[in-house]
């Protein structure tokens, strides 16, 4: 049967990789027969009503699903084809309770337009009551209108779309875990809605293992731990972590949402010199063993305002201080140790080659990376052998845009080796330089908007 | 940090990575917390190809805990396997390190605890 989904119209690239990630995490057969970005209807089809409603129970881009029962260009048309394929549906809807509703995107209609609309639907023959308030059943025509019909005095939507409610997505998800209402939240912390994207998009579920380098003050695994993952991460600054140490810390959170039991552990650590146990890339591995996480997802640090900065010292001749001092200090648990600047791009290869390493076979990796609108400027989509990129979604400010990328941990024996061998060769080629490289963004960042 | 992360961690310094003695880290002077978390088969039974199960009998043993088989039991048997399943749960899921250090068994390097949160940044000379 076909589906209606009702997106919201707000981060359009991030809808379509949301809904297919659900569908897998669902275990649905989802089929998409028609969507287009500049609209918020999709036809789908699935395998039952039941499927429907699970496929966007957590979904945060999906306001609702029907189950279609017409659509065309005009009002006729949709009579037509509810007409001609779905007669044996009516008499389950004889008796209920009921109400029709109109639902008219980026155009309107009068009162007495919306009377007559719904009551040329009158051929159906439900003779239950109407029921404004929780109705048993509630049908709704969607009509999909011309950007700014009103002002340009346009008569028609462009097209109709005439179904039964099933179900809402959790468009309420968000508010949930609102950063105003969060115990902890630096200037790092990202927003509900997005951070609940990006989980369902990582396939974050219950029983799996989520992880993220870059942690912050935990904006990512609350939303993973959120769906019933269980959680890890480390930063290299760990005062992120503790906050005050007090009532303001990563824990005070998971507290806050009732998800402890979804915080594994969380640790201090440079990405570039992790402690999480790895094995060399294998040809032929079972998928699993030597491999920890189902997903890793992060925002890492671009480096705009201050530089990137990986432990290390850059120049030891220049400040020969600093390795001696970092001898007797060390053992110190608030000891934080010189760091060296880091190219951006050799920050995500680290990223890549590290989830190559970690992730199991079908986990996804998902991280969020800025390029300047400028084409030219725009920083090419990072690759690894043993990677698959799943989708690309960009999201738009005014001066800069940003997109969550993500990749899938693809089984050893489909890695192209003769890529991989190419890899290498040119990463060994790249040593002493990469390190002090400059990150492109910072420099068109500064270059280009800063005036 | 739960147990758990215990086995997924190995010592950072650079030249103990080849050693097999760098992992796993040893806790000492560990102060333990057991918090009630609800039992997961599901997520246990993920969990388990994962482990590194010789690591988790040293951990078990060094932390105090019943001492686990040789074998780590297949996902099938352990969801068969009541008393399995409470065992990895408590061990790995409840039971949580917030105070101690964990020791490299290769370069001796000791990795403060603090509030359950592992310190592993290193200092210049041995990144
Ligand atoms: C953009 S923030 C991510 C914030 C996080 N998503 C949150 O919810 O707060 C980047 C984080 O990366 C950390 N970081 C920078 N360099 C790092 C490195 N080499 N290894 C690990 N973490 C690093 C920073 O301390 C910062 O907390
Ligand atoms: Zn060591």
């Amino acid at each position: 049967m076909d589906y209606l989904i009702r997106f919201s119209q707000s981060h359009e690239t991030f809808r379509r990789p949301e809904i297919e990630a659900l569908a897998l995490i669902e275990g649905v057969d989802l089929e998409i027969v028609s969507y287009s970005l500049d609209s918020p209807f999709c036809i789908a089809k699935l395998p039952s009503e039941d499927a429907a409603r699970r496929l966007i129970q957590r979904s945060i881009l999906v306001q609702s699903i029907h189950e279609l029962w017409g659509h065309g260009k005009t009002l006729d048309e949709v009579h037509a084809a509810v007409r001609r394929d779905t007669p044996h549906l009516w008499e389950r809807y004889m008796t209920c309770s009921f109400k029709f509703t109109l639902d008219s995107y980026q155009g309107s209609r009068s009162a007495g337009d919306k009377l007559r609309i719904i009551n040329s639907f009158s051929y159906l023959g439900f003779e239950g009551p109407i029921v404004m308030r929780r109705p048993d059943e509630e049908f709704i025509l969607c009509e999909d209108w011309e950007f700014n019909s009103t002002p340009l005095g346009i008569p028609d939507p462009k097209c109709y779309f005439f179904g039964r409610f099933l179900a809402s997505g959790a468009r309420d998800l968000p508010k949930k875990l609102d950063l105003k209402k969060r115990r902890y939240i630096s200037t790092t912390s990202m927003d509900a809605e997005l951070t609940l994207i990006t989980a369902n998009i990582a396939l974050a579920a219950p029983g799996k293992l989520m992880y993220d380098p870059f942690v912050g003050t935990g904006s990512f695994p609350i939303a993973c731990a959120h769906f019933g993952a269980l959680t890890f991460g480390s930063d290299i600054d760990g005062r992120s972590i503790r906050g005050d140490e007090k009532k303001r810390t990563l824990k005070a959170n998971f507290e806050q949402y009732g998800i402890l039991a979804g915080l594994g552990g969380m640790f201090t650590a440079d990405l570039t010199n992790s402690p999480i146990r790895r094995r060399p890339l294998q040809q032929n591995g079972d998928g699993v063993s030597g491999r920890i996480f189902d997903g890793i997802i992060c925002d890492p640090p671009y480096g705009v305002r201050e530089g990137l900065r990986v432990l290390g010292v850059r120049d030891p001749e220049k400040s020969p201080w600093v390795i001696p001092k970092g001898k007797e200090m060390y053992k110190d648990p608030d000891f934080i140790p010189p760091r060296k600047p880091y190219s951006f791009l050799a920050m995500l290869d680290d990223i890549l080659q590290f989830a190559a390493q970690t992730l199991v076979d079908d986990g996804r990796l998902s991280f969020w990376m800025p390029t300047a609108n400028d084409e030219d400027q725009e920083i090419p989509v990072p690759t690894h052998p043993y990677l698959q990129v799943v989708s690309v979604c960009t999201q738009v400010f005014n001066k800069w845009s940003r997109r969550l990328i993500t990749y899938r941990r693809i089984p050893d024996q489909q890695v192209d080796q003769v890529a991989m061998r190419k890899r290498e060769e040119e990463n060994a080629a790249l040593v002493g330089k990469t390190a002090d490289e400059l990150n492109p963004f910072r420099k068109a960042y500064f270059n280009k908007f800063e005036t | 940090m739960k147990v758990l992360t215990l086995n997924f961690l190995t010592c950072a310094v650079k030249s103990c990575k080849s050693s097999s003695d760098s992992f796993p880290l040893h806790p000492k002077d560990a102060e333990l917390a057991k918090d009630d978390v609800e039992i997961n088969p599901q997520l246990l039974a993920n969990v388990l190809p994962r482990l590194d199960w010789n690591a988790l009998r040293t951990t078990s043993t060094e932390l105090g805990f019943p001492s686990l088989p040789d074998q780590p039991p297949s996902p099938e048997d352990l969801t068969a396997d009541e008393k399995m399943l409470q065992e990895l749960h408590s061990l790995l899921m409840e039971t949580q390190i917030m105070e101690g250090k964990l020791v490299c068994g290769h370069c001796g390097h000791e990795y403060a605890i603090r509030e359950g949160i592992a310190n592993f940044l290193l200092p210049s000379h041995l990144v």
